[in-house]
């Protein structure tokens, strides 16, 4: 589909699993982070002519 | 395809009247050439009104969900399939259904002919012997080989044949065996994500939202389709290109692993958007991952609703 390489993660983690979620959640928001603003799937203000 | 018409005529005919059947779904000619439209039947006279050629390209699949009456339908190779796919589904029982099975060379796709006669008003319709067929219109005529208009799906087509039945037509026809059913994704595949998301953003730029490829669809079934949902409101209901991206993405996951590429989708949108370049990545996906294609037994469960201890990710094991 050509969404930014990086931005879309996949990853199984079980719910008795707290501490590799905390981590997979870090280390994502940390790589998501490092990318900057989204440049796709932003929807825009309606513009008023 | 010729004389399929007499012969489902004779087979609804009879199964209503003897009453094996309440209802018998096929097709009839349109109002205009090249459009033919569902039908369903209830009295054995009105068998007439059935049609076969061509131009039968939406989905018949779509009129069985969770009906409770006896029904006769006419299936090609993916409209059997998308059957099959109801069944393992549970939309609908086999012992509800009498299928009478056609081997499909084929359909045409309108837009093709239509370009080839200078985008003049084709007036009629008209098969003829050899795989060929004749349209006319004000001041044309011209006779086209049926192999040089096929729809896209159908010219990658290696199902032709009904794989679910209670009886045939005709005798089967010959299955295509060299044909590359995905060279096109593999050429979006190489692409660079920029690239990919310019060719994806550019053939939906023309979507109306008008929900046409959804409605044709005979895996789009559900009772509240998550777009006509106000509450969440999963998508936006403007034409914005990120809402029109975010629907056309989920309505080609909700169709993985369970699309037999029918093509009914691209046939009707109104603005021409090859639709089923969307689907055709995850059925390639399927294949290639847990060697499925969609529809073929009533005996395997759908992979996406099954865990097997060979699954192809090391996460699951």
């Amino acid at each position: 589909m050509g969404i930014e390489p990086g931005r879309l993660q996949f990853s199984w983690v079980s719910s008795a699993e707290a501490g590799k979620f905390v981590e997979v959640a870090r280390e994502v928001a940390g790589e998501v982070e490092a990318l900057g603003p989204v440049k796709r799937f932003v929807k825009g203000r309606a513009e008023v002519v | 395809m010729q004389g399929y018409t007499d012969k489902i005529r004779e087979i609804a005919g009879k199964l209503l009247e003897e009453g094996k059947v309440d209802v018998f779904i096929g097709y009839k000619e349109g109002s205009v050439p090249m459009v033919n439209e569902p039908v369903i039947i209830r009295e054995s006279k009105k068998a007439d009104l059935l049609f076969w050629d061509v131009n039968c390209s939406l989905n018949l699949c779509n009129y069985i969900t969770k009906r409770t009456d006896n029904i006769g339908i006419v299936a090609s190779g993916c409209n059997s399939r998308s059957i099959v796919t109801h069944i393992v589904e549970n939309q609908i029982k086999r012992g509800q259904l009498y299928i009478v099975g056609i081997p499909c060379t084929g359909m045409i796709d309108h837009r093709a002919v239509q370009t080839a006669v200078g985008d003049k008003e084709i007036l009629e319709f008209e098969e003829l012997e050899g795989d060929k067929f004749k349209v006319k219109g004000e001041g044309f005529e011209k006779t086209l080989q049926n192999s040089e208009f096929l729809r896209s799906n159908c010219a990658v087509c290696t199902h032709r044949n009904p794989v679910i039945y209670d009886e045939m037509v005709a005798e089967p026809v010959e299955e295509q065996s060299d044909v590359e059913a995905y060279k096109d994704v593999e050429e979006i595949e190489a692409m660079d994500p920029d690239k990919r998301w310019e060719f994806f953003s550019s053939i939906i730029s023309s979507c109306i939202r008008c929900y046409a490829c959804r409605n044709a669809c005979p895996l789009c079934y559900c009772p509240v389709c998550f777009v006509d949902e106000s509450r969440p409101q999963w998508v936006g209901k403007s034409i914005d290109p990120t809402d029109t991206m975010t629907f056309h993405l989920l309505r080609a996951y909700h169709c993985a692993g369970r699309c037999t590429d029918c093509g009914a989708c691209e046939r009707v949108c109104p603005v021409g958007i090859p639709v089923r370049q969307f689907t055709k990545k995850l059925n390639k996906d399927m294949e290639s991952l847990f060697s499925w294609e969609a529809g073929l037994s009533l005996d395997q469960r759908p992979p996406l609703d099954v865990y097997r201890p060979d699954d192809y990710n090391d996460f699951i094991r």
